[in-house]
């Protein structure tokens, strides 16, 4: 139901029934490696592309969903998906091999947050009793199609930041136990004229904020009635930008449960990543493995998770055209 | 950015945009030209050993030693390309490994590489000069200009 001008509110609470996190070697020296359930230590998965790699990984992490709800794949209506790839390869080869219903998504990495909200809007409305919302994201693949060869020796900012190799999975259900989306904010596109590829956390920061301040607006809440409110891949420096944009408009959110996907995967001695970590995988690992396993220990009540897309392509880049930010919020609430 | 290109953004954006650089890390300028200045200072003493040692072995004169010389460089830092070394040794030197030979070697064995997966033919024979390329085409143009000048400054009588 449509409540205020871009938020959905779930009366019929969509339920996570479960969901997987799968990563690579980067991610498995972060701090979050206990929260994966499959983590590889080879960038390539045993596959000879990079791009096979990413497709497998987000069939494994839909496999295992789909396990740990105790589902079959045909129990399943719907596939929900999306990926930083061309044409959104990753998904769709993914959706050839599991052969469920499937819907192509693509909100770059707002596309996991993206796919749970359209999800929770089917299973809500009664269109289908089991979703799946998955998206993925692979390092190698993502440098490759964005930027230069991976082993191109390019000095990269302090600003740049690190796609994570991952897939994130959730199984969505009309009724069941476990945590319940409650409601979701569309986001709308947002420019702030930010033209320079790796600086991304500046140019989705200002969609962040829109969308937060939408998302507390349409619903008249406030900051407080969350537990954590983290986006999805702003990184270091869109994390600041962000945080010090919403105190401009007047909404401030405490340190202690603002925070951002980016920066919660990678370490601090993992210089390698920069600003932070990005990319459709890096919301949606931390999200449904991090975030969801501490509501189930009962830290966490009710989170408010904001997934940032730069919705540039190499193209437009190259035709010097600015970077258009996007994010979407989804509350997810778990009392139990 | 520069003035010409902001003037292009709406005034909303340009504050936005003083508003973002202010909490954005900068790039260490400073730290960087002295890398770039120790490493391609090392490149460029390790091509000199390799040309004395052309030159003091074989039947080298010292023009026809930089060929030679060149190769050597050029494979070595294929080899580090190859091996995974020279993107995290360019990282930290930065212009340093770009410049020299090296780094017009690691452009063409890194794409190279990275396209191996697309075949040989659509792959690696069609995506190996996406970065050199640019530089080859210019650097062949303005040798050709440089070439046109100094022909015509000889027909009108210079030496």
């Amino acid at each position: 139901m449509l409540h205020g001008h871009q938020t959905w509110v779930f009366s019929n609470k969509p339920t996570i029934l479960s969901a997987a996190a799968v990563g690579g070697p980067f991610e498995a020296k972060g701090p979050l490696a206990e929260d994966f359930d499959i983590l590889h230590g080879d960038l390539w998965l045993g596959q000879d592309s990079y791009e096979k790699a990413e497709k497998k990984m987000l069939e494994e992490a839909c496999e295992t969903a789909i396990k740990k709800a105790g589902l079959q794949k045909q129990d399943l209506q719907f596939f929900l998906s999306g990926d930083l790839m061309n044409q959104i390869i990753s998904s769709s080869f993914a959706a050839r091999t599991l052969a469920i219903p499937y819907l192509g998504l693509y909100g770059a990495c707002s596309s996991s947050m993206e796919s749970l909200a359209l999800g929770s809007l089917i299973i809500d409305s009664q269109s289908a009793n089991y979703v799946l919302c998955g998206t993925s994201s692979h390092n190698a693949a993502a440098e490759k199609q964005y930027r230069y060869p991976t082993e191109y020796g390019s000095q990269k900012p302090p600003t740049a930041q690190w796609t994570v190799t991952g897939a994130g999975v959730a199984v969505l259900g009309s009724e069941g136990e476990g945590p319940q989306v409650t409601s979701a904010t569309i986001g709308k596109v947002v420019d702030m004229g930010v033209t320079d590829p790796f600086n991304m956390g500046s140019a989705m920061a200002p969609a962040a904020v829109d969308t937060i301040t939408a998302h507390f607006r349409d619903l008249r809440v406030s900051p407080g009635d969350y537990d954590l409110i983290a986006t999805g891949d702003l990184g270091r420096v869109g994390h600041k930008i962000a945080g010090d944009l919403l105190k401009k408009h007047g909404l401030e959110i405490p340190d202690n449960i603002f925070t951002d996907c980016g920066l919660l995967i990678y370490c601090e001695d993992q210089p390698v990543v920069m600003a932070g970590g990005s990319g459709c995988g890096c919301s949606a690992t931390v999200a449904y493995g991090h975030i969801l396993n501490r509501m189930k220990k009962g830290e966490l009540k009710k989170v408010l998770i904001v997934a940032t897309g730069a919705l540039l392509s190499p193209l437009s880049y190259q035709q010097k055209e600015s970077i258009p930010g996007i994010a979407h919020a989804v509350s997810i609430e778990y009392d139990h | 950015m520069s003035n010409k290109k902001k003037k292009k953004l709406t005034p909303v954006q340009q504050q936005y945009h003083s508003f973002s650089k202010a909490r954005e890390p900068q790039r260490p300028v400073l730290l960087n030209v002295i890398r770039a200045f120790l490493a391609g200072g090392t490149i460029c003493l390790l091509g000199q050993f390799i040309q004395d040692f052309f030159l003091w072995n074989f039947n080298f004169t010292e023009k026809t030693a930089g060929d030679p010389t060149a190769a050597v460089l050029i494979l070595l830092s294929v080899i580090l390309t190859a091996s995974g070394v020279y993107d995290h040794i360019a990282q930290w030197a930065g212009a340093g490994t770009a410049v020299p030979v090296t780094g017009f070697a690691n452009s063409i064995a890194s794409a190279a590489i990275e396209h191996r997966s697309e075949g040989f033919v659509l792959g690696v024979g069609a995506s190996m000069f996406q970065l050199a390329g640019s530089v080859i085409v210019f650097g062949v143009f303005a040798a050709f200009v440089v070439a046109l000048i100094k022909t015509a400054l000889t027909l009108l009588g210079g030496s």
